[in-house]
């Protein structure tokens, strides 16, 4: 525990820049969210608390909106608003409208009436009312709605290193990815601990009486722009091209690291969420990405592969893996899963994606379709011989798989199937794994190695790019480490890879990561 | 001066004032007497536009109130209600310069009409900084006056003023309430369920049921000359006591005996038989010394003759 502990204080002291950045980001995008829904919730309840009529219409929408998946609110925006900060901020000004459109409304709506009457009755207007009446007299609650969109908000802010807005998640997600629990708490004890001092203070502003809260409601105001300018700080980069990663690669040898040591490569970069990163670069957000290279949307997107010429990125076989135990229960299992093994190369793979990321195809109906041409796919015995549980991570091409493996058991087994997809990231999954959640499920050599194993990096050179001593390497060590089989590969390859658009590709000359660097150190 | 010409005023099917019509004098305190639901709170709002009526006109001094614009209109009107509403995150201060500030006056003529009314109204000096919560009930309900008379406004509009407060409290600001000298100039139109208070303080009462006006007249003409058997009734219950207070013993002083005792203590001829009786009664039976009008001989007064003279002048009314 301590040893733990003492790692993480030195990767903070480590990652210090990074981590002052980002949590100056984080600050920065929960104030200036913050700051336009005050702008747009308070007008909102004090209108709707004059027109009560409005107000069940009103409320329900802010409490519709609230109710999006962040992540899927975040999609939604990226074709109107594109990647980065603006959407961030507006997908957390809508969770935030709710909690301060309703306090504003109960906290109008709840001051005595005889007061109100008092007020008119001494001759105010219906604006000196708002303002000198009813406005201070709502603030306590008003101030209780807007210390809950606060903390909201320094969660949901978390999310906004998805679409390349930057914060706290690009530490929180990449750690998920790479499997850095150090990285992880980088990322999630401030957030924590944000949320935790910002929760404090504005409870001591709300418990403030009338005396002092009129210093504070000057103050207040004032500190919310200011904290939103936190967000301006960190931005000093400056390039021509605007690469887009994904967590996990910023944090991988065999990615971001990589570029730098081997290549030297230096590109204003921003982290971004592997779901929107294919559409950013269409979209010229983004120029250069870091995609998979079976990816579908590397067809769907006409996107081009920059030759990897100095071999940073290890080859990733697909295997499935499975626990030992599981293949001792289900006898059998391990042929079924190898009638899949070298049948799909790496073109088939991009095609199978496409079809799914881009045709929008269910991955029950590609997994079929490529079972029937292949002519693998028998009808389902309906088994009930025990269940084979199959996980997956949260992505397309490992929908599909899992749905192929689901219909191979049930057709050549009389094993039913339970299928878990959708597990997170390679650490979500891993663990699910070994803690006999799900009997296998597709790796990747390269992940394994890198990611699952980390051996040191010596080791790792000397035998990364050849693809059978990977796969040998990472074999034995499961089995010997976790007790688990890697059974045969796929036959496609799944690396890393850097892309560009065809189109800019052609007119920057740039095929290659080393003519990519040449390209940035000239202009 | 304050003219209710044929006003009415529905609330949904609910007809709270039906086409009531009278007149408040300058300078008089006439009271809106009354149940619950009989329209009175109506009526008293509906002299500064709190609410505005359905039919009929309200003028002041000949000026019809619905052509003048609201804000004004209120302030010039003090406004006096039985929660007070202070506002409660204004300190006192702030409070009773809530007119003030929207008459746009100076702070200085401002702090000086503060620093008069608060005296005026025995309220501490240091108050004017505390919050209305830091007020004793009374302390608010004189602050609220404080309030409706800063701006020295011509009508007083008072709603249950006392309404809120404890008997003990009550009795002590209506007293003082009626020797204010600041009220004594204005036209006050006051709003009450308590006939006691009514009588304490009104120079007219205008009773009404139902949103109509069963009859208006001085206290002495409602108890002796009640214009029908509602109005009878209405006073029934504490009858004695009523024409204990409205009967001076100026109206008895015919009855009285001319002979002198040693009267202690002097009383004026326009004190109530009431008071004149809590006097006798501190005076452990001693007779009181009772001044003559246009100075003839005075009179003195023991309980026996007091109550005798009370009961020939009762014969006296209800034979006429």
């Amino acid at each position: 525990m301590i040893e733990q502990r003492q790692s993480l204080f030195s990767f903070m002291a480590q990652e210090s820049d990074k981590l002052l950045t980002q949590t100056f980001q984080h600050i920065g995008l929960t104030f200036i969210s913050l700051f336009f829904a005050i702008l747009i919730g308070l007008p909102l309840g004090i209108l709707i608390a004059r027109r009560r009529k409005l107000s069940t219409p009103v409320i329900g929408v802010a409490g519709i909106l609230q109710t999006i998946p962040s992540i899927a609110l975040l999609g939604f925006m990226i074709p109107v608003l594109g990647i980065g900060a603006k959407p961030a901020i507006v997908a957390l000004l809508i969770y935030a409208l709710l909690p301060i459109i309703r306090n504003t409304y109960t906290g109008i709506i709840g001051i005595d009436k005889h007061i109100i009457e008092a007020a008119k009755a001494m001759g105010m207007n219906k604006w000196q009312i708002l303002f000198h009446v009813e406005f201070p007299l709502a603030m306590p609650v008003i101030l209780a709605g807007i210390r809950t969109a606060t903390v909201i908000n320094v969660g949901v802010a978390t999310l906004a290193s998805y679409i390349a807005a930057g914060g706290l998640g690009e530490f929180i997600f990449g750690g998920i990815s790479l499997n850095n629990t150090n990285m992880i708490l980088a990322g999630a004890i401030p957030a924590a601990l944000l949320a935790i001092i910002l929760d404090l203070l504005l409870s001591g502003v709300q418990k403030m009486d009338f005396k002092k809260l009129r210093y504070a409601l000057i103050i207040l105001p004032l500190s919310i722009i200011v904290f939103g300018f936190f967000y301006l700080i960190p931005n000093v980069y400056g390039s021509t091209l605007t690469a887009g990663f994904t967590p996990e690669f910023m944090g991988r040898q065999d990615g971001d690291l990589g570029l730098k040591s081997a290549y030297g490569l230096k590109i204003h970069t921003i982290v971004i969420s592997d779901a929107v990163m294919y559409k950013a670069a269409f979209a010229k957000e983004l120029d250069v990405i870091s995609g998979y290279s079976t990816d579908g949307r590397l067809k769907a997107f006409n996107l081009k592969i920059l030759r990897d010429d100095k071999g940073i990125f290890p080859p990733y076989y697909a295997a499935p893996i499975v626990r030992s135990s599981s293949l001792k229960k289900f006898p059998g299992l391990a042929e079924v899963l190898n009638k899949l093994a070298g049948q799909i190369t790496d073109s088939i793979m991009t095609d199978l994606n496409y079809r799914t990321d881009y045709l929008h195809q269910v991955p029950e109906r590609v997994a079929k379709d490529f079972l029937i041409k292949k002519g693998l796919w028998k009808v389902s015995r309906n088994g009930n011989e025990g269940i084979v549980r199959i996980g997956s991570k949260i992505f397309g091409e490992q929908y599909i798989l899992a749905e192929m493996y689901s219909m191979l058991i049930k057709g050549y087994t009389n094993y039913g199937v339970a299928t878990k997809t959708g597990l997170g990231g390679t650490k979500i999954c891993f663990d699910a794994l070994v803690n006999d959640q799900i009997d296998f499920y597709p790796e990747y050599t390269g992940t394994g190695l890198l990611v699952l194993l980390q051996p040191d990096k010596k080791f790792v050179q000397s035998i990364a790019h050849d693809k059978d001593k990977t796969y040998h390497y990472v074999k034995t060590e499961f089995k010997k480490k976790y007790n688990i089989d890697w059974l045969k590969p796929i036959g496609f390859n799944n690396s890393y890879a850097l892309m560009m658009r065809q189109k800019q590709s052609q007119e920057l000359n740039v095929n290659s990561i080393t003519a990519l660097k040449k390209y940035l150190d000239k202009h | 001066m304050i003219k209710v010409d044929g006003v009415t005023k529905s609330f949904g099917q609910t007809k709270a004032v039906k086409g009531i019509s009278f007149e408040v004098r300058e300078q008089e305190n006439l009271v809106l007497l009354g149940t619950s639901g009989c329209g009175k709170t109506t009526t008293l709002k509906m002299i500064n536009r709190l609410i505005n009526p359905d039919k009929g006109t309200i003028s002041i001094d000949g000026k019809n109130v619905q052509d003048e614009n609201p804000e004004l209109l209120r302030r010039s009107m003090g406004y006096v209600m039985q929660y007070i509403g202070l506002f409660p995150h204004y300190n006192i201060y702030e409070n009773i310069a809530v007119v003030p500030k929207l008459l746009k006056w100076s702070k200085a003529k401002t702090d000086q009409r503060i620093d008069e009314l608060i005296s005026k109204l025995q309220l501490p000096e240091h108050c004017l900084q505390l919050f209305p919560n830091e007020l004793s009930g009374g302390q608010q309900q004189r602050v609220g006056l404080a309030r409706a008379l800063v701006a020295d406004p011509p009508i007083l509009l008072m709603d249950e003023p006392f309404g809120a407060l404890d008997n003990v409290t009550r009795a002590s600001i209506q007293a003082e309430f009626k020797a204010l000298e600041e009220l004594q100039k204005k036209t006050i139109v006051m709003v009450t369920h308590d006939v006691q208070e009514a009588f304490e303080l009104a120079d007219r009462i205008c009773l009404m049921n139902k949103g109509e006006i069963v009859q208006i007249g001085t206290p002495m003409e409602l108890l002796y000359k009640p214009a029908n058997e509602f109005t009878k009734k209405f006073f029934d219950g504490q009858r004695l006591a009523l024409e204990f207070k409205v009967i001076s013993l100026k109206d008895i002083w015919p009855f009285l005996t001319d002979e002198i005792d040693h009267g202690v203590k002097e009383l004026s001829i326009d004190t109530s038989i009431w008071m004149a009786m809590e006097q006798l009664r501190q005076s452990d039976g001693n007779p009181l010394l009772v001044n003559a009008p246009n100075g003839s001989a005075p009179k003195s007064v023991n309980f026996n003759q007091l109550t005798s003279a009370f009961n020939h002048y009762q014969n006296g009314m209800t034979n006429d």
